[in-house]
């Protein structure tokens, strides 16, 4: 019997199959699955850009209707990777114009897109529903007026922390009347003011709005009529929230607040005039997330608010919130999954917050849900590290970043190892973890030893010699993200583990003492690899073997070299048989 | 990267008429900027990119203060260069603060730590 099943049957039993991973495994099992598997996968995840083309993935999936696609490395967010090194989506958009015109998402990371892509996308897919961009930078306000005058089945719009040129407010006035099908508009990131009327209109005739998150320009006078027209709201990210304090405005406020009844998720809050915080009391004991991770609300006001949220799973928060903010945190937000806090003065070495270690080891002692953690702090201590970890082996992501770099433990003046030593033995499901602090090569052998199910690694000042990044490279048996900075890891470890690197996703490395001569030996060693050297001091066809590279991108791929890159990006190993040097 | 210190080497900002505009009037209306800044020198001391808080989060929490002085204005005015993604938005906003509007033609320079005179706009706006 060369089947047991009947196609039809098995390509149901796939349609119940929705993750990425859970599909790539059965299309492994046979040929036959392989096949039929290609044909019906709708929903494609492609974590590198440059990992495969536009080509391999039209040749292996002809039905796609969503995409989704992610260009530079992570460390592009702080300024790493200069202007110009690539990740842009154009030739994608015209590959599946061409190839799926019934395609209709596409969600963007860390790409640069032109307005001419934009336009591309709002005249190419007649049923194209969602738009998603984050960390995205290359377009304007001409880009968005094309996606609301073409797009006329748009569901979702969401721009998060992109990067826009903002010409003028009026792309919004560009959505027809006849368009009533949002459910998701976030212009959080935009500058410019849009018309009100405009916006009031578009909320008034989309009755499946769920998301709205505005930006900074529409005035807390005017946020309650959006609010009246759009009680269905579950998702809602205010504009600046202050005003001249008026007992009207505030009344409205507080009346079109309680009438969201489904409201679970409150950001925004830009310029916050204090006065007018207790008017969204009423929606706190309902709040599920709570963004308040750009306000300047200081202690009592921030205790006062986060005490009402019995329910919350989700706080981003400045570290105006203090150890005492977080005391409170532990004491009321039992359901609580994830914790960021973010610096509020992240370039003064003194401290201007009474925020210590204290405040996250009381949430990790009182929040037996802890999974996940982002703590910009100035000091930090082993014992408290190893409490976090005893309090919660539960914990899947932590991100820890104290301030100055190689500081020690502020009470014993030695290094953390210890304490991560202890995070990574303790949370066993631990997937990712940001490392600070002075650290050295003990606890990346600790990491070796115990983070069997890190997936994410990153490291900065950290380290004493090439065995360290060695115990991560042999150690950590399901890495595929790593991400290094200012580390005196060279040759032997990235040599010694080449053949590690085509399990990972990605490698960064810079500002480190790796070789260009090495990098020149893994890229001719390794061909199913990129070797990316970036370097805008030198000129990178004159470089000396043993001169160390400014930075290093490493990723496994089977397009080959790719053809977008500028003067100070090198491939290295593919063209070497043209440049011997 | 070298156009970090941006806002660290100017040291006055004058906003003034064309010069040579009609030769009726012999005042150009001038605005001048000075930096207020936040006392540190923070962005020399640290390393590109630390602490890691994404370029995104750092436009919108840092601020430049500078203080806009116009001829014949009653008072001055202070604005956050940070809260800006490139000159034509800042221009925009002077010219909203004192609602100067589309009539009123002029060319913004500033004066460098050398005393010269510089067209804005040439230095990359970071």
């Amino acid at each position: 019997m060369t089947h047991t099943f009947p196609e039809e049957v098995l390509e149901h039993v796939f349609s119940f199959l929705n993750t990425q991973h859970d599909r790539n495994t059965v299309s492994l099992v046979c040929k036959s699955w392989y096949e039929m598997e290609r044909w019906c996968r709708k929903r494609v995840f492609i974590g590198n850009c440059y990992a495969v083309n536009p080509r391999v993935l039209i040749q292996r999936f002809p039905e796609v209707k969503s995409i989704e696609l992610k260009g530079k490395p992570h460390f592009a967010d702080f300024n790493l990777v200069p202007e110009g090194w690539g990740g842009y989506v154009y030739d994608w958009i015209v590959e599946m114009v061409r190839v799926y015109p019934m395609l209709e998402e596409i969600k963007l990371k860390r790409m640069v897109v032109s307005d001419e892509c934009l336009e591309m996308i709002g005249k190419g897919f007649k049923y194209f529903r969602v738009l998603s961009l984050v960390s995205c930078d290359g377009f304007s306000t001409d880009g968005l007026a094309a996606i609301a005058a073409n797009c006329r089945n748009l569901r979702v719009l969401d721009l998060r922390e992109c990067e826009v040129e903002d010409l003028s407010g009026y792309w919004m006035s560009h959505f027809p009347d006849s368009f009533t099908s949002l459910e998701c508009l976030n212009m959080a990131c935009l500058n410019s003011e849009v018309s009100f009327s405009a916006l009031e209109r578009l909320v008034a005739r989309s009755p499946n709005l769920k998301i709205l998150r505005l930006n900074r320009a529409v005035p807390l006078e005017k946020l309650s009529t959006l609010l009246q027209l759009a009680p269905q709201l579950v998702e809602f990210g205010t504009g600046a929230y202050s005003a001249d304090v008026s007992t009207d405005v505030y009344s409205s406020l507080v009346a079109a607040f309680s009438g969201c009844k489904d409201l679970k998720d409150l950001s925004g809050f830009w310029d916050v005039v204090p006065a007018y915080l207790p008017a969204f009391y009423s929606v706190c004991s309902r709040l599920t997330c709570l963004n308040l991770s750009y306000a300047t609300i200081k202690c009592p006001d921030l205790t006062k608010i986060v005490s009402q949220c019995h329910n919350l799973q989700r706080l981003l928060v400045l570290d105006y919130i203090e150890d005492t903010g977080l005391n409170s945190v532990a004491l009321t937000c039992k359901d609580l999954r994830e914790l960021r806090v973010f610096p509020s003065d992240p370039f003064v070495a003194d401290p201007n917050v009474l925020l210590t270690e204290e405040g996250l080891v009381s949430v990790s002692k009182g929040c037996p849900k802890l999974q996940s953690v982002l703590y910009f702090c100035r000091q930090m201590s082993n014992s408290a590290l190893i409490s976090i970890a005893q309090n919660r082996p539960n914990l899947t992501c932590f991100r820890l970043c104290i301030l100055e770099p190689r500081a020690p433990d502020y009470l014993t003046f030695e290094p953390l190892d210890v304490g991560f030593g202890s995070i990574v033995e303790n949370c066993k499901d631990l997937k990712r973890l940001s490392m600070s602090g002075l650290l050295t090569d003990r606890v990346f052998e600790y990491i070796g030893t115990h983070a069997k199910k890190l997936d994410m690694l990153s490291i900065a000042f950290a380290g004493d010699s090439d065995l360290g990044l060695h115990y991560v490279l042999s150690g950590c048996e399901s890495l595929r993200k790593l991400e290094i900075r200012d580390c005196p890891f060279g040759d032997k470890a990235l040599l010694a583990n080449a053949s590690k690197l085509e399990t990972m996703r990605s490698l960064w490395m810079s500002s480190c003492n790796v070789s260009f001569g090495a990098c020149k030996l893994l890229g001719q060693k390794m061909p199913d690899l990129n070797v990316e050297v970036i370097d805008e001091r030198e000129n990178l066809y004159s470089i000396s073997e043993s001169d160390p590279v400014e930075k290093l991108y490493i990723y496994r791929t089977v397009a080959g070299e790719r053809s977008d890159m500028p003067n100070f990006v090198r491939t290295m190993g593919k063209d070497d048989m043209y440049n011997l040097s | 990267m070298e156009t970090e210190g941006f806002g660290l080497e100017i040291t006055e900002l004058r906003l003034g008429l064309p010069s040579g505009g009609g030769g009726e009037r012999n005042e150009k209306t001038r605005m001048f900027l000075d930096i207020v800044g936040d006392g540190s020198d923070r962005n020399n001391e640290m390393a590109v990119g630390w602490p890691p808080v994404c370029s995104y989060r750092k436009r919108t929490i840092t601020k430049l203060y500078v203080k806009v002085s116009m001829d014949g204005a009653p008072f001055l005015r202070k604005i956050d260069i940070n809260s800006f993604r490139g000159y034509s938005d800042f221009v925009m906003a002077l010219e909203n603060l004192f609602g100067l509007g589309d009539t009123s033609e002029y060319t913004p320079i500033y004066e460098d730590k050398d005393g010269d005179w510089m067209l804005v706009g040439d230095v990359p706006w970071r």
